[in-house]
């Protein structure tokens, strides 16, 4: 279990974690979703005793992360947000050498990253300087994971790479997760929350909310609407200064809006919409996402 | 012991699949001895020199035979008159102009005694010290033969022998100053650079947060370079000897265990380095302003340290290459065995132990 009770973290003036508190179960594939600049790398810099807190305390599997920081590091699996490979190593050369900084060997414990391993093992004579984003992403996992971790924490895994490897690596963390590793991964990307058990949603180094991602969802206070008509940019304009209209973000095609009063509707909303000269006006009632609901937390939050 | 082979593995790959590292590594030590040798050498060799002889003779021309036949100097042209000198310096070729009395021949029968009026160019005054000193010594040994023929005089004679270095060659002097120069330079520039390479990737952070201890990381980056710098040394040496016919006169093994001790007080330095510098630029300018111009001019290297303004000698003081250069020096060219060099020795061993104690205490089991 991972327990994080009331961590700060300063950098000079700026301070970057405000009083956090999380509490991540065994076995759990635990996401934190935000921004850049919102803490994630901070406190998982934390997590990995890299960092030490400016107040409150962190302890991995009962490991505390400043006193028994020797300890925590055999057991952690950690990779960064740039992938921190050998570049001028080669694929197997860096997996060989990661598994030899733990004392370990990549035959230990082929069977933990043999899924990962056998996806990029054609290309294990290549440098890692010339593998594609998503080569790279599964040999910083295989590397993370060659000393068969407790905990691994993922640093955004999977910024800059491409849409088939990300749904790919997601797959392979699943797999991960099964054998009994703690998994906290970080990721700006709203869409992969909802492939986490639990996620806590940050914002300028505050936790705004931590839950499943049903429950987060769900727990969504308005009505949402998706609108859409023939020209977005006034639509846009025009919603943002209707005033019965709560909060409204471009999604894809369409506009999610909500209405400050609680009872509005459609209907209601089409006709002003039609009023302002717009046509092919399309509203429809949408469940909430992540993101509708980082969005409503954030807006509470500013104001 | 196997992380740690395995950390060295690593390293040597880095460095045998960089081509500009092995550049660095293999070219700049021969590049540096040749330049060195070749170029900036304070030997007198082929000076050019004119001639003004109003009325030729045979001692006139004895003394100009035996100037030439030094291999110092060339007579490149007679002048009709002494006023020409000028002009002929401003030209640049000539350094020297020699003015013989009229009548110098007849003088020296008659009067026991006869005038040289040396003119020499100072703008180098390093360059006109020699041409003057050579001249006379020539001179002197030309009067010394001509009176000791007939009769014998009264007089001291001087005679100078010198000492390690009978030919005053200034390869001797540079051989071990580039030796100096290169180990600090290759050790500390490429330890240093090497490290905050691993921390500009990040993957410095991911050694960090591995079971490694910081004196494992260290050793694991310092040992290829240890090899590979032995390497270098005795290249020089053997360049010094073969090219240059510098001697070892000394124990071998005495030099080889004094160079290996000169590297590890280099890397440690850079390991020093490498601490305060988060990215290779950083640490490539500290190394080299911080080692190499220090190293050129404070280390007696090329200027001698008695001649310098007296703070400069203390700063000469915290030199390392200063007091493996004397080292070497002595045992290369004197043949000194450890019993002469013992207090340098300790002098290295003293600044190693310091350079790795705080390298060792400033290294950071963390991020900041």
């Amino acid at each position: 279990m991972i327990s994080i009770q009331n961590i700060s973290k300063n950098f000079g003036d700026v301070s970057a974690l405000r009083d956090i508190n999380l509490e991540i179960k065994d076995g759990e594939l635990f996401g934190l979703i935000g921004p850049d600049g919102a803490g994630k790398s901070t406190l998982m810099r934390l997590m990995t005793t890299l960092y030490v807190p400016n107040q409150g305390q962190i302890t991995m599997n009962s490991r505390h992360t400043v006193k028994d920081y020797k300890a925590i590091r055999n057991h952690v699996g950690y990779m960064p947000g740039k992938f921190s490979l050998y570049q001028d190593l080669s694929v197997e050369e860096n997996l060989a050498f990661y598994a030899s900084v733990f004392g370990s060997t990549i035959e230990d414990n082929y069977d933990l990253v043999k899924d990962v391993y056998e996806q990029i093992a054609p290309f294990k004579k290549r440098l890692a300087g010339r593998l594609s984003g998503g080569m790279k992403q599964k040999l910083a996992l295989s590397c993370a994971l060659i000393h068969r971790p407790e905990i691994l924490i993922l640093d955004e895994p999977t910024t800059g790479v491409d849409a088939v490897s990300r749904k790919e690596f997601w797959e392979m963390l699943k797999k991960v997760q099964k054998t009994g590793i703690t998994i906290v991964v970080s990721t700006p990307y709203m869409d992969e929350a909802s492939l986490c058990d639990r996620v806590a949603l940050m914002q300028k180094g505050e936790v705004l909310k931590v839950d499943t991602p049903e429950a987060i969802m769900k727990s969504f206070p308005k009505k949402l609407f998706a609108v859409k008509s023939e020209n977005q940019y006034a639509l846009l304009n025009d919603l943002k200064s209707n005033e019965h209209v709560y909060s409204v973000f471009t999604f894809g095609q369409y506009m999610h809006v909500t209405l400050v009063d609680e009872n509005g509707n459609m209907e209601d909303l089409s006709a002003s919409l039609q009023e302002n000269g717009h046509e092919e006006v399309e509203v429809k009632q949408t469940d909430a996402g992540i993101e509708d609901m980082f969005m409503y937390l954030m807006n509470l939050e500013n104001e | 012991m196997k992380r740690f082979f395995a950390f060295v593995k690593k390293e040597f790959y880095h460095i045998f699949r960089d081509y500009r590292t092995l550049l660095i590594l293999f070219g700049m030590p021969i590049a540096q001895i040749l330049l060195f040798g070749y170029v900036i050498t304070t030997d007198l060799k082929d000076v050019k020199i004119a001639v003004y002889d109003p009325t030729p003779s045979e001692v006139s021309q004895q003394l100009v035979h035996k100037l030439e036949s030094s291999g110092y100097f060339i007579v490149d042209q007679y002048l009709n008159s002494p006023s020409e000198a000028e002009a002929i310096f401003q030209k640049g070729d000539v350094r020297e102009v020699i003015i013989f009395e009229a009548g110098l021949a007849e003088n020296l029968v008659k009067e026991g005694k006869g005038n040289i009026q040396l003119l020499i160019d100072a703008s180098d005054p390093n360059m006109g010290n020699l041409v003057n000193q050579y001249t006379q010594g020539i001179i002197r040994s030309y009067q010394a033969e001509m009176i000791d023929a007939p009769a014998v005089q009264g007089g001291i004679n001087v005679e100078s022998r010198m000492m390690f270095n009978t030919d005053l060659a200034s390869v001797y002097m540079f051989v071990p100053g580039t030796m100096a120069l290169i180990l600090m330079l290759i050790s500390a520039m490429m330890t240093s650079i090497s490290i905050a390479r691993e921390k500009e990737m990040g993957t410095m952070e991911v050694l960090l947060v591995s079971p490694l201890k910081p004196l494992q990381i260290i050793l694991g980056k310092v040992t290829p370079y240890v090899a590979l710098s032995f390497i270098n040394a005795v290249t020089i040496i053997i360049l010094g000897n073969t090219v240059f016919g510098v001697p070892v006169k000394g124990s071998l093994i005495l030099l080889m265990g004094e160079s290996l001790l000169f590297i590890l007080l280099a890397l440690s330095l850079g390991i020093l380095i490498s601490t305060a510098a988060k990215t290779q630029q950083v640490a490539m300018f500290i190394s080299l302003f911080a080692l190499m111009l220090p190293t050129i001019l404070l280390s007696g290297f090329i200027f001698p340290i008695e001649s310098m303004p007296e703070i400069l000698q203390y700063i000469s003081a915290i030199m390392p290459p200063r007091w493996f250069i004397v080292i070497i020096k002595n045992i290369m060219l004197k043949g000194a065995g450890i019993t002469f060099v013992w207090q340098e020795t300790l002098i290295l061993i003293g600044m190693i132990t310091f350079f790795i104690f705080m390298s060792v205490k400033k290294f950071k089991i963390r991020l900041e």
